[in-house]
């Protein structure tokens, strides 16, 4: 399986994200640059975390203009899984892969600390590897990462299992606790903490590393059982 | 050329933390009347004109990127200026 870690002008994941997928995964991986036109090499679509294009307007909201922003909204159509984390999840939602928006954190501080999330859905291509109501801790860094959508969306999310990880302590004020949704069909996730840096017991944590075992596993068993 | 103001605010029903922080720090510089403070974004587009829709351009620009649906509001104003 072969992951692309899109980089855009701003991101400063990206390295973070690489090494997870690289050195602790152990899968194939390669950095793709925001002006890249195709995306078809690959089976996996990660969108790191940083301040793509300095946050300028609002975060996430230039880089959906973005030329390989078309290509990932493709493979999201197409089923392929696609992970945004922080920025990557701000990114998703400008785009409108995901529903909702970010609001400055209710603190109005920037937080960066580990945090406790609930895993809420196991049974997404995400999450298969953790068992529901797993406590797993992995560290957020943000200021703008105050989940916000009206009550009708909140219903959709809970009619369809959309809310994959919570907070279980709310550091941000998001609406109930949200720390991760997937979209109706299950295959883009954006969460505002950084599994890629909970992935070694050196980082304090490697509770991250099933979320990207999770999607091997998902995808070996959808294409390489099959041959 | 047209002139297009464009304001950004968030919308009545999202909280707006920035907006009390402000509020109260006006509390204590005794300015006790304010009862409500919104931050907003202010943008001002030049525009060429051409064979368009004006209204239809702003408001594909403000849905599209100026703005965010989901927690903004937007209203916009129009000048005729002479090109310098």
């Amino acid at each position: 399986m072969k992951f692309a870690v899109i980089v855009f002008p701003g991101s400063n994941c990206d390295t973070d994200m690489y090494h997870a997928v690289k050195d602790e995964l152990g899968s194939e991986v390669e950095y793709v640059w925001h002006d890249a036109s195709d995306l078809s090499g690959f089976d996996g679509i990660l969108l790191p975390g940083g301040f793509s294009y300095g946050d300028y307007l609002r975060s996430g909201a230039i880089a959906q203009f973005s030329n390989v922003m078309s290509e990932v909204v493709k493979a999201a159509k197409e089923g392929k899984p696609v992970l945004g984390v922080c920025n990557g999840f701000q990114i998703l939602l400008e785009t409108g892969l995901l529903p909702g928006a970010m609001r400055r954190n209710e603190s109005l501080k920037f937080i960066c600390q580990p945090e406790e999330l609930v895993v809420v859905n196991d049974q997404t291509l995400f999450t298969s590897q953790y068992e529901k109501g797993e406590v797993i801790s992995v560290p957020v860094a943000h200021g703008e990462g105050n989940y916000y959508c009206d009550e009708e969306t909140l219903k959709t999310l809970k009619e369809n299992n959309q809310i994959v990880f919570t907070y279980a302590k709310n550091p941000n004020g998001s609406v109930e606790d949200i720390a991760g949704i997937t979209n109706k069909e299950g295959n883009v996730l954006g969460m505002m903490p950084h599994p890629e840096r909970a992935v070694d017991e050196l980082l304090g944590s490697k509770d991250g590393l099933k979320l990207f075992q999770s999607i091997v596993k998902s995808w070996r068993e959808r294409y390489v059982a099959a041959t | 050329m047209y002139k297009v103001k464009v304001y950004v605010t968030l919308r009545e029903s999202v909280l707006d933390p920035q907006g009390k922080a402000v509020m109260h720090s006006l509390h204590k510089m005794g300015q006790s009347e304010v009862e409500d403070v919104r931050i907003g974004k202010y943008l001002e587009l030049t525009l060429q004109k051409g064979d368009y829709d004006l209204d239809e351009k702003i408001v594909s620009m403000c849905s599209k990127l100026l703005s965010n649906p989901v927690i903004e509001d937007y209203r916009y104003e129009v000048e005729e200026v002479v090109a310098q």
